[in-house]
């Protein structure tokens, strides 16, 4: 999983050359030998690394503020979302949903890789999801349908069918 | 910028840390640990920081991150590699090692948690070779891993192994005054204890083992990518394990009857489908259910569980009548003769049940009369007229299983009257269109008469809630969910839990006093009433859910049964009883891609599977290695004997051979000198993750995909006696004999290994290979033991037995004359039968619904091209009806000339159907007996 979402990003800076990654330990923690020292490991290390290869540092975030937000969310994605049981998705989904309620990015005004590898890794649990579970979770699934559709992310991941049309808009009438 | 932090809570000692070392103003406000700071956030979590622009950081590192940034420090690659690795790797063993310490109070395991990560701090710091994480100067990393570690590496109580680096690092930061301020604060001076109150409030960490597989989100193609490297950490690790000696431990093997739960273990309750009691389990009944039980409970025994496994055969209802008819015999002596013969079956397949019981005693008759009678006070019974149906040539009420017709939902023409097998709605027999008797083929009628239902809809929201935490807590196979889902989602219906039968549990109430119990309200409370002939405490297990976890094990056509009307049962019944927590169903195994089918002979049957001369373990390991998990999947001969000769004599026995055999050979029968180098280490970690991943999936009961890892082992094992050629080594030089010896004697301790990972699967020839290499007993119980710990279990010097080869290979023409032995007994040029789409025969026999009698399965048979099909299909009814005769009278060994009169009759049949069918009335070729 985790290499193919670097490739993806790679794909998606632009970055001519692709690496080459292996894995470490059972959990196949990437890791990337890069030609000057000492290899990197670890999926937000290598993706920090190669966004600042491609110059593309506003995808980190525009300001101090906006790159611990960042920052944060990347580590929420190693950390929480990975390997998450039944019921911490369920809590994972509620608290996003809320995040993004008055959100169109998790950080800032602008697409980030905070984006980018939340949606990677939520993206199993979204496939799983039937479609009243979806309007449950409306915010996170218009978040979702955004970052699939914008350019050059999705790369190896299906799409996934988000939302019905709806024709009554409420319950009650 | 506003910072909320809570006393006693390690994640805030970072960032107190970080603001004192970096000098940042900020506003610090102490608050409960409940509180709840953050908006967006159902769970508390602190500390957060309020930014000026009011979002909040609620992750430490990112806190400790901005504070360094704020004041034009920013982090570094390496410092990223750092923090990431803190959050991934090491906060986890912390949260658990503070658990263990702080909530268990056994400060001295924590080690076991800990080391590892440990060890890989230490590596990285002395191979930099810098006083700090990232170079010479004290960086966020620096900051962060410090904080983190502060509360175990200043308690010298926890007896954490010497690691000089981190020590002196760890030192330069325990010495700077921003610490020891931090620390204060949050920790009072209470050291670890300081941290109990918040500890305590926080789940129990999953530990590492159970951790990678509860994932929701895994993906099973990801093997696939990249090779996995060893690192260094997890040779360092496998190293200590290695050098861990053997635990005197309670030996496994000796076990006290009554097994009762005990306070402070997991006690497991296992039970597998009650086999139906009228026929001859073949293979697919055995894996379905009592052996994949079987397995699950030797292997939970290895783990120092408490387990009880409980299994019987079912001997109520209709088809037992009918097969007492059949073979002239009273029901009682039906189950009395059936009984013995799946005693023995299990026998022979090792089967060790705790108890091996049966459904017709008084015990089940007094539990069923109590649930009854509870659940008549409870007023979950209700009372309605029910139309049935009855065979007036036959003289009797038709089971379900007994009448046939036309779907009423999806026209399919052999719906049974209880369930269609094409859409698998469920059917009242009366709805069906144009029934038919499946024994005698007339039309029944119908018949009006009183009976009890169980009102499942006024239990449907208790049971729901109920699934709810039991899927999500418990193991339940995707199958088991995904089957119980779709009955829910139709909508619960009353059942009718009465019949108008004899052989069966009587209905107590007056006003329904010729009835017995349905079976499949009746045959579930066998599990009740065959624990209780095993123990008069059968209570403690069965109606004591805090303590008790129950492992139901079944093929999945039982599932409905198991998770939603038994549970509905007990839980209308409102007497505390211990429900289904882990439900584990098999689809189906086919055979040779057909189906196994008693009445044409087709499939290997339990007694028969003895008479190949196959030793039972070489059965159990092919069961299990094509054990339909996930997808149904085939037994088939030429498969059986590839797995025999590659699996099993090629790799597992070869390799364990070998390496008994230097020890024999080369070394006078002693165990040799090891001296590990970086191979040898790297094969012991390799060795150790494969045995890591048996366990994570064995805690699933994935038991096919345990058994891989085992064959993986021994694969690794091969490839290291191939590379290292002990056998050239062993004639060179002192360094030589000396690498020929480490290698021989790393191989046979890998043996041992395999022998204890073996033991639930092939339980003898586990046996026999401790036997051979004298190993201790106590390996037993070590070598399963948390995340798997495989120590040097044969120390230098240790002297073996007799080694001997553990496997034979099958060969070609053996296996070709047992596939043609087994293949039915339909003349040859008969063309092949069409697969039909409903595979029930070759599922496991239903505990709690009747099996077609061997007569109708016949009629099973899909029609073939011929003459006249429909005659054909009459004339195949009529064959097999008159074969089950011929068979009854020799059963009860009648006169020769009655026989033989019969036997003409069959003939004549016989032939009959072969001019139908369009072949030449050739009689069929003379078949030995099969048994």
């Amino acid at each position: 999983m985790a290499l193919r979402e670097l490739s993806s990003l790679e794909k998606f800076l632009g970055l001519k050359k692709p690496n080459k990654y292996s894995t470490q330990g059972d959990k196949k923690v990437p890791v990337l030998q890069s030609n000057n020292g000492a290899p990197l490991v670890g999926l937000v290390t290598i993706a920090c690394h190669l966004v600042k290869e491609a110059k593309r540092l506003e995808l980190l975030g525009d300001s101090a503020e906006s790159r611990a937000v960042v920052q944060q969310w990347l580590e929420h994605r190693v950390t929480k979302l990975d390997g998450c049981t039944k019921e911490e998705m369920k809590t994972i989904l509620k608290d996003l949903n809320l995040y993004l309620q008055d959100k169109v990015y998790l950080a800032g005004n602008q697409l980030t890789i905070a984006d980018t590898f939340m949606y990677y890794g939520i993206h199993p649990l979204i496939v799983d999801l039937a479609i009243q579970e979806k309007e449950q979770y409306v915010n996170v699934t218009r978040w979702f349908d955004h970052i699939q559709h914008y350019p050059g992310i999705r790369h190896h991941l299906p799409p996934v069918a988000v939302l019905r049309n709806r024709i009554y808009t409420g319950r009650h009438h | 910028m506003k910072l909320f932090v809570s006393e006693g809570n390690p994640h805030c000692l970072k960032v107190l840390a970080a603001l004192e070392v970096c000098g940042v103003q900020c506003d610090v406000q102490y608050v409960n640990h409940e509180e709840k700071v953050v908006p967006f956030l159902s769970r508390p979590a602190l500390p957060a920081l309020l930014l000026s622009s009011g979002q909040h950081l609620f992750s430490s590192n990112a806190i400790c991150r901005y504070l360094f940034e704020v004041n034009g420090q920013d982090s570094s690659e390496l410092c990223n590699q750092w923090l990431e690795w803190e959050a991934t790797v090491l906060q986890p063993a912390l949260l658990e090692a503070l658990h263990i310490a702080v909530v268990q109070g056994k400060g001295s395991e924590v080690s076991k948690v800990l080391q590892g990560p440990l060890n890989s701090l230490d590596q990285s710091l002395s191979k930099g070779n810098t006083p700090y994480l990232t170079g010479k100067a004290v960086s966020v990393a620096d900051v962060v891993l410090w904080a983190a570690l502060y509360p175990v590496l200043s308690d010298s109580s926890l007896a954490l192994g010497e690691c000089k680096c981190v020590k002196t690092w760890f030192d330069r930061g325990a010495v700077m005054h921003s610490f020891q301020s931090a620390a204060q604060k949050v920790l009072q001076g209470k050291g670890l204890q300081g941290m109990k109150s918040f500890m305590q409030r926080q789940p129990a960490p999953r530990s590492s083992q159970c951790r990678d597989t509860q994932q929701c989100n895994s993906n099973p193609a990801e093997g696939d990518e990249g090779e996995r490297v060893v690192s260094e950490a997890e040779m360092e690790a496998a190293v200590l394990t290695w050098s861990k000696g053997l635990n005197d431990g309670p030996s496994t093997t000796d076990r006290q009857h009554p097994i009762l739960p005990q306070e402070g273990k997991r006690n497991l309750l296992v039970t597998s489908a009650l086999p139906y009691v009228n026929n001859v389990p073949h293979l697919g009944n055995i894996i379905g259910c009592v052996l994949s039980a079987d397995v699950f409970s030797r292997y939970g025994r290895l783990r120092d569980w408490n387990m009880l496994f409980v299994c019987g055969t079912d001997e109520y209802g209709t088809a037992t009548e009918n097969k007492a008819r059949e073979e002239g015999l009273t029901p009682q002596q039906i189950c009395d003769k059936y009984h013995a013969i799946h005693s023995s079956i299990y026998k022979w397949f090792q089967i060790d049940f705790d108890y091996f019981g049966r459904t017709t005693t008084e015990k089940q008759t007094e539990i069923a009369q109590d649930i009854f009678w509870r659940l008549h006070k409870h007023d979950f019974l209700m009372e309605d007229t029910v139309e049935q149906l009855r065979c007036e040539s036959c003289q009797r009420f038709l089971a379900d299983r007994f009448v046939e017709g036309i779907c009423p939902h999806c026209t399919y023409p052999e719906a049974r009257g209880d369930q269609c097998d094409k859409c698998g709605r469920l059917i009242n027999a009366v709805e069906l269109r144009e029934p038919q008797c499946k024994v005698c083929r007339q039309t029944p009628v119908i018949r009006s008469s009183k009976h009890l239902f169980l009102d499942l809809p006024k239990l449907e929201t208790q049971l729901e809630q109920w699934l709810d935490k039991s899927t999500s807590t418990g193991d339940w196979t995707a199958n088991a969910k995904q089957i119980t889902r779709s009955w829910l989602r139709d909508g619960l219906k009353p059942r009718c839990i009465t019949r108008d039968l004899k052989w069966g549990t009587p209905v107590p109430h007056p006003d329904f006093k010729e009835k017995v119990f349905y079976v499949w309200f009746d045959a579930p409370i066998g599990y009740l009433s065959i624990t209780a002939n095993y123990t008069d405490k059968w209570e403690k297990w069965w109606k004591n859910p805090d303590q008790v976890e129950l492992y139901n094990f079944m093929a999945k056509d039982n599932v409905p049964f198991h998770s939603v009307v038994f549970p509905c049962s007990l839980l209308g019944a409102q007497d505390n009883y211990t429900l289904v927590g882990h439900l584990v169903a098999t689809e189906y195994l086919n055979y040779e891609d057909t189906k196994f089918s008693k009445s044409r002979g087709v499939g290997v049957f339990g007694d028969m599977a003895k008479d190949t001369n196959i030793p039972s373990d070489v059965w159990r390991f092919y069961l299990l290695y094509v054990r339909p998990e996930g997808q149904d999947s085939a037994f088939s001969w030429a498969d059986m004997a590839t797995k025999n000769n590659s699996e099993l004599l090629n790799n597992l026995g070869n390799f364990i051979n070998r390496a008994g055999m230097f020890v024999t050979k080369f070394f006078d029968g002693c165990v040799p000198v090891m001296e590990l180098q970086q191979e040898d280490k790297k094969l012991l970690a390799l060795v150790g993750w494969e045995l890591q991943q048996y366990i994570q999936l064995m805690d699933k009961v994935k038991i096919r995909d345990a058994l891989k890892h085992i064959l993986n082992i021994s694969r690794h094992g091969n490839q290291y006696i191939q590379v290292n050629e002990p056998w050239k080594k062993i004639k060179g030089e002192d360094t030589e004999r000396l690498r020929a010896g480490t290698v021989t004697g790393v191989s046979v301790n890998i043996a041992c290994l395999l022998s204890v990972m073996l033991f639930p699967y092939m339980p003898t020839v586990s046996q026999t290979i401790r036997d051979q290499l004298n190993a201790p007993q106590s390996i037993i119980s070590t070598m399963l033991q948390g995340n798997g710990t495989f120590v040097c279990a044969l120390s230098a010097g240790h002297r073996v037995g007799t080694v001997s080869p553990l496997f034979q290979k099958l060969e070609v023409d053996q296996i070709e004359a047992l596939k043609k032995r087994f293949s039915g007994q339909q003349p040859e040029d008969e063309p092949p039968k069409k697969k039909t789409t409903a595979q029930k025969a070759a599922n496991t026999q239903p505990a709690a619904v009747p099996a077609p009698a061997a007569a109708a399965a016949a009629a099973e048979v899909a029609p073939v091209n011929g003459v006249d099909p429909e005659k054909a299909k009459q004339l195949t009814q009529a064959v097999a009806e008159q074969g089950d005769k011929v068979r009854a009278l020799k059963t009860q060994k009648a006169d020769k000339a009655v026989i033989t009169a019969e036997v003409t009759k069959l003939l004549d049949l016989k032939k009959q159907l072969a001019l139908a069918e369009g072949k030449s009335p050739e009689p069929a070729p003379q078949k030995g007996k099969k048994k």
